[in-house]
């Protein structure tokens, strides 16, 4: 086998790792979408925010504390402790669900039934307070997170496969951490269409997707089913942020994660779960090949957009996604 | 009191659909007008060009230009950042392979090349529509940015990658340059802006505003009475999108001067120009006005009480700022999806009836 | 037929201006017009009749170019129609209401029945842009045609008033009202009579014959009020199931055995 198409395989396997990550934070997307008719523009920033929180309870950052400081003249930054991985990642989902309370209460409550891009655009400024108030409690600069997931590459895939190519290949090059969230995103996935298939509040999520007012009727309350989404995306986002946090750091980048999420759902269709793992994945792969294969030639750098254009010709010929209902007009 | 209608009577169908009905408003316009040629010149400085009036004028044309896609229209885009540097570019390209030539005719050529580019990427509009279509504008932001990133010819191949505004005159006057100044930086963009808020005006009145509005209000209907939709639509990214590359020159040649695309053009100007909509109000020529005033005033203000009065780091104001904004599209977005400019409407309405409200 | 007759109650009934020929409409699999064929003739007030989901609705959407049949052929003004976009059939001089009142609930009466204009307005984006001269012409010569609808159908009051604020019944009025205002050779009233109470309705009857015999308008309207459309309708077309059960004058429908099973029959119950 020659060696360029030995590197295909590898861009194509790190495309799909890729892919999978997409695919859950699309799949954040498509909870609230499918429950509320929310387009949730703030699912990256929620992953930064979540991202930031849990560094912060981590290191016993004080909330606020430039905010304080520059009040009142004091120098706090630091409690002082170190809080333990996993008590942290709760606390964190804690702090997730209670802002998935918040933004039920004193937002969305007042939108039902606007029109969805009224709510799409009230997401937008939310991910703007989102992020501003995520800067205010923990401060801008570039944190670390370490969390205990393996990092660099796995050397023993290396080795295994550096004997397919000849001389010129070295085996493939697979960031450990890379797989390590690919198998928690798939576990992830997995468990959240198992939640929305078979729980009883999956079934009561799925009714308020399908029609508010039946829903309402025979007895499922709304205001808790809509905390619930949210709080699931907020869990979805948290293990975003953990992933892409460690991964590259914790910082504003972060964030745009959401904006890469979106052309996954125009190609999977925003309401459909399968849609959004094979959109992810098409993406993932898609971007990095074209980037692989074309990306060189015309400058580099064509993930900013390949995935947007992608799903752009994509929806012009097929305005409903892969997966979506087919949208029969009436008057 | 003199804020009235009444005895104001209207006796032919041109003064019935005018601009301003009442008096007293025709009277007030007339007098903004004068303030805004005829004293501001004299007595504006240096801080108050750069940090407000220049940009509040820029921003209105682009916010006018935003307003007529998605408050007359009802197309959301989010590609406005990507349409301004086309503007911008097709400038710097205008102005260094024509120097002969007016930079008034540049600036209008540059918001005619704008206005091809909306229009080929509002051709999906047809098919796409609401946020799917919101999503789709991305790709233009995303790929506009990069292509001018990437092909060193938008640049002149230069060695930072940036583009600079050589100096030019109208009238003997430098009006783009470092040695431009501040009065006739304002001037040049007053004059655009009245101009672009009168073509604006008398568009969204006419026939071509009722097509827009009618694909808004209800995209089949309008149909059925004999809008083509895909007609309506792309005039409408076409209208909107020279605007918006008016703009975007004027931001690069009169403003900046000098401008690398991806800060002054990322996808966060697109969101400040949504923004500026969203609060000014849709489907409101004022509210563009008003909405680009509040977003240019509450930095400003911001820092003179944050970072001046109460002495906090920049950092902190910066991020403050954020939240404010950010929970100011909600409250709106909750309160008065129609804006400011629904505020002012409300204000009018009472100022009617005052002091005798019954 | 004859080419032309006189209705006992004067109205001078002319030749087909709308021909309907074998049209067969599916969604999928479901067959929602079956070989319907029938005619428009001009200045004559068409109803067409059925019980629910009987495909009335469907074929004003074909008429009215939303729907494409796929087999049939529609004739109007003695021509094959092409498969055209609903804004050409528009153009042609066909409006029409809807169901569910469709109109532009963001603008203000008046603007949206000078929407019914736009077939009539000709001038181009830079004359508009420009305003003074041709444009603000044009705006005046259709804004005295549109006060004339006002007139005519006595919303003079509610002229600004924007469309969300007002009433059932007025809306729907606005919306014959923007239909009128393109001054069309066929009018489709869907269902103009439906949730009003019976003054509203009788209201509702007297500006469709006033229509009709005013402005010589030829009228196809879907009614569930059989007491309308009887008095009203010059020939009544019934539907059922996607089928033609019953072609002819009121009177001719009312004795059809066939009718009477499928629809009238239940109703005399």
């Amino acid at each position: 086998m020659s060696a360029d198409f030995l590197y295909g395989i590898e861009v194509i396997l790190n495309g799909l790792m890729a892919g999978v990550l997409y695919a859950l934070v699309a799949l954040g997307f498509v909870l609230i979408f499918k429950a509320s008719g929310i387009f949730n523009y703030a699912q990256g920033v929620m992953a930064l925010f979540a991202a930031l929180t849990l560094v912060g309870i981590m290191e016993g950052q004080v909330p606020f504390s430039h905010i304080i400081n520059a009040i009142f003249g004091t120098k706090i930054h630091h409690f002082g402790w170190h809080v333990p991985a996993l008590l942290a990642i709760f606390l964190t989902l804690c702090v997730m669900v209670a802002f998935a309370w918040a933004v039920q209460k004193f937002v969305f409550r007042h939108l039902v039934g606007q029109e969805p891009i009224i709510l799409f655009m009230a997401t937008i400024g939310l991910a703007y307070f989102l992020e501003g108030m995520g800067d205010l409690m923990w401060g801008s600069d570039i944190k670390t997170l370490k969390v205990g997931l393996p990092q660099g590459g796995s050397r023993w895939i290396e080795d295994m496969t550096s004997g397919l190519g000849g001389n010129d290949f070295y085996g493939f090059f697979i960031d450990k951490l890379d797989m390590v969230a690919t198998v928690v995103a798939a576990i992830l996935v997995m468990s959240l269409i198992a939640f929305a298939q078979y729980s009883k509040q999956g079934r009561a999520m799925r009714a308020v997707a399908d029609d508010h007012q039946a829903a309402l009727s025979v007895g499922i309350s709304l205001n808790f089913i809509w905390v619930l989404v949210w709080s699931l995306a907020g869990l979805v986002a948290l293990v975003a942020g953990v992933m892409w946090g460690a991964k590259s750091g914790v910082q504003f980048s972060l964030s745009l994660i959401a904006l890469k999420a979106l052309p996954v759902l125009m190609l999977g269709g925003f309401t459909s779960i399968p849609g959004a793992i094979v959109g992810g994945l098409i993406i993932g792969v898609g971007e990095k090949l074209f980037e692989y294969t074309i990306g060189g030639m015309i400058g580099g750098a064509t993930e900013n957009w390949f995935a947007y254009v992608l799903a752009l010709i994509f929806l012009v010929f097929r305005p409903q996604g892969l997966f979506g209902e087919k949208i029969i007009e009436r008057v | 009191m003199f804020y009235r209608e009444a005895g104001d009577f209207k006796t032919s169908y041109e003064a019935d659909s005018q601009t301003f009905p009442i008096k007293f408003d025709r009277y007030r316009f007339w007098a903004m007008l004068a303030v805004a040629y005829l004293v501001i010149p004299f007595i504006i400085n240096d801080y108050w060009a750069n940090a407000i009036l220049v940009p509040f004028l820029i921003y209105t044309i682009a916010a006018i230009g935003l307003n007529i896609l998605t408050g007359y229209c009802g197309q959301v885009s989010l590609g406005t950042g990507g349409f301004m540097a086309v503007g911008a570019y097709a400038m710097y390209k205008l102005m260094t392979s024509f120097p002969d030539v007016s930079v008034v005719i540049h600036v209008i050529l540059a918001g005619g090349i704008t206005a091809v580019v909306g229009a080929a990427f509002g051709l999906p509009s047809l098919r796409i529509k609401g946020f799917y279509l919101a999503v789709a504008t991305l790709a233009a932001q995303f790929f506009l940015v990069w292509l001018f990133n990437k092909v060193a010819w938008f640049y002149n191949y230069s060695a930072s990658g940036q583009i600079n505004a050589p100096e030019r005159f109208v009238g003997g006057i430098a009006v783009t340059g470092p040695n431009t100044d501040a009065w006739a930086k304002y001037m040049i963009c007053l004059v655009f802006v009245t101009v672009c808020a009168i073509i604006a005006r008398n568009l969204t009145r006419g026939t071509m505003g009722r097509k827009w509005m009618a694909i808004r209000d209800m995209d089949i209907a309008a149909e059925i009475i004999g809008v083509n939709p895909l007609q309506a639509k792309l005039t409408a990214f076409a209208v909107s999108s020279f605007f918006i590359g008016i703009s975007g020159a004027l931001f690069f040649s009169v403003y900046l001067g000098a401008v690398e695309v991806g800060e002054a053009f990322g996808i966060q100007k697109s969101f400040l120009v949504l923004f500026m909509v969203i609060i000014g109000g849709l489907g409101s020529i004022f509210g563009s006005f008003a909405g680009a005033g509040f977003l240019v005033l509450l930095p400003v203000a911001l820092k003179v009480i944050g970072v001046d009065l109460l002495g906090w780091p920049t950092d902190i104001v910066a991020h403050l700022q954020l939240v404010i904004i950010g929970a100011l599209i909600m409250f709106f977005l909750i309160k008065e999806p129609h804006g400011l400019a629904q505020f002012w409407r409300i204000a009018k309405e009472k100022l009617r009836l005052w002091p005798f409200p019954y | 037929m004859k080419d032309s007759y006189i209705t006992p109650d004067g109205r001078t009934i002319g030749g087909v201006l709308m021909d309907m020929r074998g049209i067969t409409l599916r969604f999928g699999g479901v067959e929602a017009i079956k070989n319907i064929s029938f005619d428009i003739r001009e200045g004559e007030i068409r109803a067409i009749i059925g019980p629910n989901g009987a495909g009335k609705s469907s074929m004003l959407n074909v008429i009215s170019g939303f729907y494409h049949p796929q087999d049939g052929e529609v004739w109007f003004r003695g021509a094959k129609r092409p498969t055209m976009r609903p804004y050409d059939v528009a153009r042609q001089g066909i409006a029409r209401t809807f169901q569910n009142i469709a109109l532009f609930e963001g603008m203000s009466v008046l603007d949206n029945i000078m929407c019914g204009r736009l077939t009539h307005m000709k001038t181009g984006i830079f004359s508009q842009a420009i305003w003074h001269g041709a444009a603000q012409r044009e705006e005046v010569e259709n804004r005295e045609a549109v006060e004339r609808i006002i007139d005519f159908l006595e919303i003079q009051a509610i002229r600004k008033t924007p469309v969300g604020r007002l009433p059932y019944g007025l809306k729907k009025r606005v919306e014959l009202a923007r239909a009128l205002a393109a001054e069309p050779k066929l009018l489709l009233l869907d269902e103009p009579m439906a949730g009003m109470n019976v003054e509203e309705k009788e209201d509702m009857s007297r500006f469709i014959l006033d229509v009709n015999d005013e402005f010589g308008t030829t009228i196809a309207l879907i009614e569930h009020d059989m007491g309308v459309v009887m008095d009203l309708s010059d020939r009544v077309v019934v539907m059922d199931y996607g089928r033609k059960i019953g072609d002819g004058t009121p009177d001719e429908v009312r004795g059809n055995q066939e009718v009477i099973d499928a629809y009238l029959g239940v109703a005399h119950d």
